[in-house]
């Protein structure tokens, strides 16, 4: 994005809709209830939104919630690319606000897949036999999006070496930071050998290399950084960000699967905020499969290539640890409602006002945010700060 | 109880060559007359230099194992009675990747790297997929 809207917006409100298992709750429902939250955490009313930014896995979602929340937005934006949905929304908001389409955005997502079983197998909706997914992956019984990630997983052990056990680090500096957040879903204590004991899914990775499937809603505010000032909470503003998109599904074409683009979208961000690596206090990383937190520290630049593995020994994500990341529990523990991306930004808002509680990293002044979409078929990179 | 059905592939007019070859026993890609890439899946011009000058041609139907994962779950009930099963992503001579079970391979089979050799699974009327197995051990590339 242009330099110059470099803390052009804030996030002026986040919230979570109830998460875990949410039984009669619609993922409309689940949205509004997030929605109310993150405007009263803002101090807004329903009736200052004029931007409505939403995906959910159903269809025209900014106008179901639209219309559930009685609102006329001037501005919506559906965009579905995945996982990293709502931190492109944050984007889109961004340059709505600059290009003065919208003055109050609302970005929500919900889901209620555990109470559906719709993720049962790995299975996507909507998935056509004519499509080139139809036709050249789905005969061949891949699981998605984990299939993927196994096969990078796969890679990056015959590479560079990397381990089970470095897969279960993660996964258990997870467990560590949900223990010490109250609304995480997943609390009770885990071990490196609890994890690697764990069924097999798709080898290499087990059961608990995965994020929980769980039901669940959030929501973000952003106005501009003018707005932000006289509003309930301190502004978190937008430094940098940053998106790129090449596939969907289908990554055959692709050079090195360990390449997967997060390094371009990471340096666009970085760019734009004008900070470096050594700068950013906390990190939030779409962990949808260990693997995967491996994979961006590398990509992001917190390690160098091959030594993710190296760098997650010994609970070094973990609190206490050289870089704290994914501070919630993150899709690991804290929960993981279809997509994660909105969680990924509101854990991000809430370590940088200090509102932490004993998961809190002490000052910290900026936060990097990384989520991919559809396996590594997009990237998103925000870099937020007080 | 019938048999669970396993999700097949809808040709289009763009993929047909692809499937029709298939379908005798035969990988046939596309092949770029400018550039003279190699190329899956189907477009219709070419991804490296966009000419639309597109051919249909044999490919040697060999290659060697990109990256590969072993299933112990299934995302149907089809898959499901061939657990635990080989994914692969092949990297065939020609260039293109392309995905393929690696029939009658087990996770102590595999290895990034190994050689492999397109066959085809008949699945209905008309219909064959490109799937693959491991040639002798030692051609590992
Ligand atoms: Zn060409």
């Amino acid at each position: 994005m242009n330099p110059s809207l470099s803390r052009s917006v804030a996030i002026v409100g986040v919230a979570e809709s109830d998460l875990g298992k949410v039984p009669g709750k619609s993922a409309l429902e689940l949205q509004g209830q997030a929605a109310l939250l993150a405007l009263a955490d803002a101090g807004l009313k329903l009736a200052d939104v004029d931007g409505v930014f939403a995906h959910t896995d159903d269809r025209f979602s900014s106008l179901q919630v639209s219309e559930f929340l009685g609102l006329r937005p001037r501005f919506v934006d559906s965009t579905n690319v995945g996982g990293m949905s709502n931190l492109l929304h944050v984007q889109r908001a961004m340059a709505a606000i600059a290009a003065g389409m919208c003055e109050v955005a609302l970005i929500t997502y919900g889901s209620t897949q555990l109470s559906d079983g719709s993720r049962k197998g790995g299975a996507v909706a909507a998935d056509l036999p004519h499509t080139p997914r139809g036709q050249f992956i789905l005969p061949y019984g891949h699981l998605s999006p984990i299939g993927y990630y196994a096969m990078v997983a796969q890679l990056h052990m015959h590479r560079y070496g990397t381990t089970p056990h470095d897969l279960a680090e993660v996964a258990v500096a997870a467990r560590r930071w949900a223990q010490l957040n109250p609304k995480a879903y997943r609390r009770e204590p885990t071990s490196l050998d609890e994890v690697m004991a764990s069924p097999l899914v798709a080898e290499p990775l087990r059961q608990r290399d995965c994020c929980l499937v769980t039901d669940g809603g959030g929501a973000m505010v952003v106005v501009s950084a003018e707005r932000a000032r006289d509003l309930r909470q301190p502004p978190v503003y937008v430094l940098g960000a940053a998106e790129t998109h090449a596939h969907h599904y289908t990554p055959f074409n692709t050079g090195d699967w360990l390449d997967t683009g997060v390094a371009p979208t990471a340096e666009a961000a970085f760019a734009m905020a004008g900070v470096t690596r050594e700068d950013i206090d906390v990190v939030q990383i779409y962990d949808h499969f260990t693997i995967g937190v491996i994979q961006s520290l590398e990509e992001l630049g917190f390690c160098k290539r091959g030594e993710g593995g190296a760098f997650v020994a010994d609970g070094a994500l973990a609190p206490g640890g050289r870089l704290p990341v994914n501070t919630s529990g993150g899709g690991l523990s804290y929960g993981h409602p279809g997509m994660f991306g909105m969680f990924v930004a509101i854990e991000a808002v809430r370590q940088l006002r200090g509102e932490c509680g004993e998961r809190q990293v002490p000052d910290a002044r900026l936060a990097l945010c990384h989520a991919p979409g559809l396996v590594f078929s997009c990237n998103t990179t925000l870099i937020l700060g007080v | 109880m019938p048999e669970p059905q396993r999700p097949l592939p809808q040709p289009t007019d763009l993929t047909r060559p692809y499937w029709e070859a298939a379908a005798m026993g035969e990988l046939h890609l596309q092949r770029c007359g400018a550039c003279g890439r190699w190329q899956f899946y189907p477009r219709p011009f070419c991804l490296a230099c966009e000419s639309g000058e597109l051919h249909w041609q044999r490919a040697s139907g060999l290659g060697k194992v990109y990256t590969y994962t072993v299933n112990h779950r299934a995302p149907n009930p089809f898959m499901k009675a061939r657990l635990p099963y080989v994914v692969a992503i092949v990297e065939l001579d020609e260039g293109p990747r392309l995905m393929a079970n690696v029939l009658g391979a087990t996770s102590a089979d595999m290895a990034i790297g190994r050689r492999v050799q397109i066959t085809f699974e008949p699945v209905a009327d008309g219909l064959a997929l490109p799937q693959c197995s491991l040639l002798a051990d030692g051609a590992a590339a």
